[in-house]
């Protein structure tokens, strides 16, 4: 063909267009899909229940059956436990992050930092689910931190460490801990300590410093990383499945019930669609806060 | 200690690994005065400044600030400010934040704080920028907010380490006034650490050079510029104009000394260590030369016969560049007071005479064994 116009296609448009594609077909499109099914009614084989009467469907209300159960009093201990949980987790990987990261940072020699920051990164070259059946093989009666302990004459009774709460925090804690140590160290490593001295020479002493300045000019990395860690926590459900009982069942777990054991799809999108609502919010409010502090987000 | 003494630095050392950045410097800093330690870079003046300020802590060695000994005290312990050559302003503070910053562990209210803020503000003329960001201010600006942070606190002593050194040439010049006026009108004790020796003049009362790690002469700053005790610091100085000659006689505080030159030389002499045929080096300033036709020995002039290597034109001076016959180089500084043609008497190629006046002869100070004496 001699007759191509090249002015109404423009080349930018053209190369993200691969980019669009994938995300509306493995990201906007099974998100569709899982909602559509949010709305449906479960079949007597585990499949999506024939709708007959589309008008007495909608009208009826019956559409939003799965979130009303959601919220059945039965499942509210899950999401309890699934919020406390995952704060808690964040918490705790920010407390043990921030240090570590200020010393890879800051204190640490140049020729270090590299092999610091490559034994942060290291643990990711095991498949998680082999390093989370690792902390089963720790945890367990005759585990190695029992063995351990009972040697050491500090204990006589192995203690109940795997298949509760506590196990599951150590497995999401370690699980989350270089999400929250990478951003942290990302803005420390940015962090100008003439500014630490000017504080000391203005009359503050190191913790003073380290509240007044060291903080809110990391606050970047503090953001990221909560952000970072709170949300994989929250839907976590492959260490709560392997370390956790009974009685530590996650909302990640409930989720993935519907779609295995219970064959409840409809209810399952549901509130896997809660739960994608929540995480928006979130990442929304995080790229508000960005914005407002006219700062580049960081993730 | 004497009353009138700010800053008492005694044989102070400082070690990093193997190398030695400050090599047992004794020196004091007088109330009130502006003392500045100049030095090319790795001399380590910013260093001692440091040690003053409690960033670095000495290898050996004490200071003391006031009456107090503070060689161990951490920063914050220190009746001493800073002003940062980065300036180091915090940016998420806006300007009057930056300024308060300290005021907090001064014990005032907050009320006399902001009030602090704003006069020091008010000092450096910058009142209305009270909530910007530093990162909204241009450099001068900054150095302003800097200065004004760490005179809010009321030191005892302000150290600067090189706090012009990022502004143009111009605001550069401007600014050196204004510090000059200000540090005069508060009568505070300035520290300033510089590596361009004008603005040590400009502003200094008195001056330490610095080189690797010791101080070469420390003076007021006029007799740094015109008796330089060695050849570094003459060199440093802008007088890189050496002579060599051996001693005649010393008697009744004049030094006979015998050069390439048509005449001996009779200079006053600083030291009564000279004895007769010791090897002197001596040095004239540029601007104390002067280039002629013939030899000139009225007055009791000096002169040696030169071959005339460059001219470079700027404006108010001429430089010329000239050689001896044994090779040295000289610089002569001619101020352009004459029509511009005149100056073509003399050509590059040519012979002329340099000239000088004996009074203006620098001798540097002995050395035995290389130690200075006198």
């Amino acid at each position: 063909m001699s007759e191509v116009s090249n002015k109404s296609s423009p080349a930018p448009r053209l190369l993200v267009s691969p980019a669009w594609f994938f995300l509306g077909i493995f990201f906007v499109l099974p998100l569709v899909i899982m909602l559509v099914i949010s709305f449906g009614m479960r079949g007597t084989y585990g499949g999506l229940k024939p709708i007959v009467d589309w008008w007495g469907y909608l009208s009826s209300g019956d559409f939003l059956a799965n979130y009303r159960q959601s919220l059945d009093a039965l499942y509210l201990p899950i999401y309890w436990r699934s919020i406390w949980m995952a704060v808690a987790t964040t918490v705790l990987c920010l407390l043990i992050s921030y240090p570590i990261a200020y010393y890879i940072a800051i204190v640490a020699p140049t020729r270090w930092k590299n092999l610091l920051l490559a034994l942060v990164v290291v643990p990711f070259w095991t498949s998680f689910l082999i390093r989370t059946y690792a902390w089963m093989l720790i945890l367990r009666t005759e585990g190695l931190a029992n063995t351990l302990l009972m040697q050491a004459g500090l204990i006589q009774q192995p203690l109940d460490l795997l298949y509760n709460e506590f196990a599951v925090m150590i497995g999401l804690v370690y699980g989350e801990l270089p999400f929250m140590i990478l951003p942290l160290y990302a803005s420390l490593e940015k962090l100008d300590l003439t500014l630490l001295e000017a504080s000391g020479d203005l009359g503050a002493n190191h913790a003073s410093t380290f509240w007044r300045v060291t903080v809110p000019l990391t606050m970047p990395g503090i953001v990221a990383g909560i952000v970072l860690v709170f949300i994989p926590s929250i839907g976590q459900f492959v260490v709560s499945d392997l370390l956790g009982g009974a009685k530590s069942m996650l909302v990640g777990n409930l989720i993935q019930n519907q779609f295995s054991i219970a064959r409840n799809k409809p209810f399952g999108s549901a509130i896997a669609f809660e739960l994608t609502a929540v995480v928006l919010v979130l990442l929304l409010a995080y790229a508000w806060w960005s914005k407002k502090k006219g700062q580049e987000a960081m993730l | 200690m004497s009353e009138s003494i700010s800053v008492e630095i005694r044989e102070v050392s400082k070690r990093f690994g193997d190398f030695v950045a400050v090599d047992s410097v004794s020196l004091e800093i007088k109330k009130g005065e502006f003392f500045s330690l100049l030095g090319p870079s790795g001399c380590g003046k910013t260093t001692l400044l440091r040690m003053i300020g409690g960033f670095e802590l000495p290898t050996a060695g004490a200071i003391r600030i006031g009456e107090k000994d503070v060689t161990h005290l951490p920063p914050y312990k220190r009746p001493v400010n800073m002003v940062f050559q980065s300036y180091a302003l915090f940016p998420h503070l806006a300007v009057l934040d930056n300024v308060a910053f300290g005021l907090r562990y001064k014990k005032l209210s907050s009320a006399d704080a902001v009030k602090k803020a704003r006069e020091s503000l008010a000092l450096v003329r910058l009142e209305g920028f009270e909530d910007r960001l530093p990162a909204q201010l241009s450099g001068g600006q900054r150095q302003r907010v800097a200065l004004a942070r760490a005179l809010a606190m009321e030191p005892e002593v302000l150290l600067l380490d090189e706090p012009l050194g990022a502004l143009d040439q111009k605001l550069r010049k401007e600014v050196q006034l204004e510090l000059k006026n200000l540090q005069r009108s508060l009568g505070l004790t300035f520290v300033f650490v510089t590596h361009d020796q004008e603005e040590a003049l400009t502003m200094s009362d008195r001056i330490a050079v610095m080189n690797q790690g010791r101080v070469e002469q420390l003076d007021a700053s006029h007799h740094v510029f015109e008796y330089p005790k060695t050849e570094f610091v003459a060199q440093f100085m802008g007088a890189p104009n050496f002579f060599t000659g051996v001693v005649k006689s010393l008697a009744e505080g004049l030094l006979s000394i015998g050069a390439r030159t048509e005449s001996e030389i009779r200079v006053r002499a600083r030291s009564n260590s000279w004895r007769p045929d010791d090897a002197v080096r001596f040095v004239v300033r540029p601007e104390k030369l002067d280039l002629r036709t013939k030899s000139g020995t009225s007055d009791g002039e000096v002169s040696i016969e030169v071959t005339i290597e460059d001219r470079v034109y700027q404006g108010v001076n001429t430089v010329w560049v000239v050689r001896s016959d044994e090779g040295e180089r000289y610089t002569i500084y001619e101020q352009n007071d004459r029509p511009f043609q005149e100056s073509s008497r003399f050509r590059v190629g040519g012979r002329a005479f340099m000239s000088w006046n004996p009074r203006d002869t620098v001798v540097m100070e002995k050395k035995e064994n290389g130690q200075l004496v006198g």
